[in-house]
């Protein structure tokens, strides 16, 4: 569904992606991770078209997604929650739910997806005239999801969802994501708390230093010794 | 109450005005104020989604130069001349707007490259005084004999006429505000003053939508710097132009509100009264302290204005009319609460 293969992409004379092959099928959920400054975000703000990239291709459902103008990005399926959730502050919970569906075509389903975001997360609900930057990390993330569901995407491109949440609300964000994938959804998620996010997904890939180093299921990173001793303090 | 009702009534009393009574100078000012109002409620079309032009007095000084100079050298009539005169307008807010929201010029850059737009057209104009009078300013020919014509948009003693197309564009201009406060790029405008990027996440054509409303509020505004000049039949690149009149139009809404349709009017009212009291009042009197020093006091104005201004970004950042409504709204707020 959505491929990346050979990616190389960077900032100015900066590399720091080299070679990546990823391939995210129907259906499924798949992480990357890595420690800090191994390229994870720049690899998403790559297939979100937020920087260029120098060669190599992004592909969703044969649609090239390197040429394509971020806005127009989501159109084809793909929603983004980006890191650090950024939401709209100033503007109300349900403003912010508008806002992800605000490509025409999506509009006239807005109810429809309202009421579908707010029956996941009954949460936002309640809180809906409330302005969203004025909501804990938690449910300001919770918000973040749910705008993206809006658009009713194929696929959910998810930037360090635990960054910046307590342990605590960490444990509830990947509660969010499980149900998300158990609807059916498709999933790439980006994240460092490696732990939490092999508990969830189906298959990883593991980048360090701007190159893909291991990849495999959840069940094989995490049995493996390497990671085991790299990313799990074992 | 609704603000319709407001500025239906607002508009009534307007219109009646030189039927009981109201000429000559007090008329005068009303008509000043509404087409300064026009010119106001265009900029803040765009300075409530944080985008801070000040080069509004560009935009403004093409409007009235145009017109007036198709007129005198081509004896095009302000009906052909205006529109040609707002076509240029949107070329030239397109040709700084453009690559300014391309490669996310935003907040104080975006202000700073506005500043030089009113800087340079104020050069132009005065670089080639040969034709356009230069800073001693421009006056477009008077038509026939007795000069009031339609055809010519000159209506010399008669401020009825003026004052009904004045009142006129400042319904049109509350109206434009209106309508994109209830549309979809109102929301679009909104987030991506909060966020560039996550506006693009989610679909904004953010490029387009900054484009959009800056050829909007520039077109509003150069249409208000031609009526000015028609109706004073005299411009120059300091009563319509340059960084002065930029500033004064920020201050201005500033003042009466950014986020209400009424509050440009209301800026417009202070600041123009504000004005002309003190030009009356005190001129460019000088004002003595001991004998032998003496100050002039044509800086006097400008220094309340510097005064005003600071208050009022620091207490009153909504502007009067937007304080207002936010303190009967809380009152109203209260009193539901108490109920419960």
């Amino acid at each position: 569904m959505l491929r990346i293969s050979k990616l190389n992409a960077g900032y100015g004379s900066f590399q720091a992606l080299f070679n990546i092959d990823i391939e995210v099928n129907f259906g499924e959920a798949v992480a990357v991770i890595g420690p800090n400054g191994a390229g994870k975000t720049t690899l998403m703000r790559a297939v979100s078209g937020l920087i260029p990239v120098k060669s190599g291709s992004v592909d969703m459902e044969g649609v090239d997604l390197i040429n394509t103008p971020s806005h127009d990005i989501v159109k084809l399926g793909i929603a983004h929650v980006p890191e650090h959730r950024r939401l709209f502050p100033r503007m109300s919970v349900e403003d912010n739910m508008k806002m992800g569906s605000f490509s025409p075509q999506f509009r006239e389903k807005y109810a429809e997806r309202l009421e579908f975001v707010y029956n996941l997360f009954p949460r936002m609900k309640e809180r809906r005239n409330q302005l969203a930057g004025t909501m804990s990390g938690g449910e300001q993330q919770m918000c973040a999801i749910g705008r993206a569901l809006m658009s009713d995407p194929k696929i959910l491109l998810m930037d360090e969802p635990s960054a910046g949440l307590a342990p605590v609300i960490v444990q509830q964000v990947f509660e969010l994501i499980d149900k998300i994938k158990s609807d059916g959804l498709t999933v790439l998620i980006v994240e460092q708390n490696v732990k939490q996010v092999l508990k969830v997904v189906d298959r990883a890939y593991i980048l360090e230093a701007g190159s893909l180093r291991m990849q495999g299921s959840s069940k094989k990173l995490l049995g493996s010794k390497e990671v085991q001793k790299a990313y799990l303090g074992m | 109450m609704n603000n319709n009702y407001i500025i239906g009534l607002l508009t009534l009393i307007l219109l009646s005005l030189p039927f009981i009574g109201v000429t000559g100078y007090p008329l005068h000012i009303v008509i000043t104020i509404l087409i300064w109002s026009f010119a106001y409620t265009g900029w803040s079309i765009m300075g409530r989604f944080g985008l801070v032009s000040l080069g509004h007095g560009a935009f403004m000084a093409m409007g009235g130069y145009i017109t007036a100079l198709l007129w005198n050298y081509y004896g095009l009539t302000p009906w052909i001349g205006i529109p040609i005169a707002l076509i240029l307008t949107a070329f030239l807010a397109i040709i700084v707007g453009y690559p300014c929201f391309k490669f996310r010029i935003i907040g104080h850059y975006f202000a700073l490259v506005t500043l030089a737009l009113s800087e340079v057209v104020r050069q132009v104009i005065i670089a080639t005084r040969d034709y356009t009078g230069g800073s001693l300013g421009y006056t477009p020919e008077p038509h026939g004999e007795g000069g009031w014509s339609i055809y010519a948009l000159q209506f010399p003693d008669d401020r009825t006429a003026f004052l009904f197309i004045a009142v006129f564009i400042w319904i049109i201009g509350i109206l434009i505000w209106k309508y994109i406060d209830n549309s979809m790029s109102r929301y679009a405008l909104e987030a991506i003053s909060e966020d560039e990027d996550a506006s693009a996440a989610v679909g904004v054509k953010v490029t387009r939508e900054k484009l959009k409303i800056t050829v909007i509020s520039a077109l509003i505004t150069a249409f208000a710097g031609a009526l000015y000049c028609q109706y004073q039949m005299f411009i120059s690149p300091d009563t319509i132009g340059g960084v002065g009149i930029s500033l004064q139009i920020v201050f201005a809404v500033v003042v009466g509100g950014i986020y209400s349709a009424l509050g440009p009017t209301v800026g417009a009212i202070i600041t123009l009264l504000l004005a002309e009291i003190l030009r009356i009042s005190i001129g460019t009197a000088r004002v003595c302290v001991t004998d032998d020093f003496c100050l002039n006091a044509s800086g006097f104005p400008l220094f309340i204005y510097g005064i005003m201004l600071i208050v009022f970004i620091i207490f009153l950042p909504k502007g009067i009319v937007g304080s207002l409504m936010d303190f009967f709204k809380n009152n109203s707020s209260k009193k539901i609460k108490t109920e419960n």
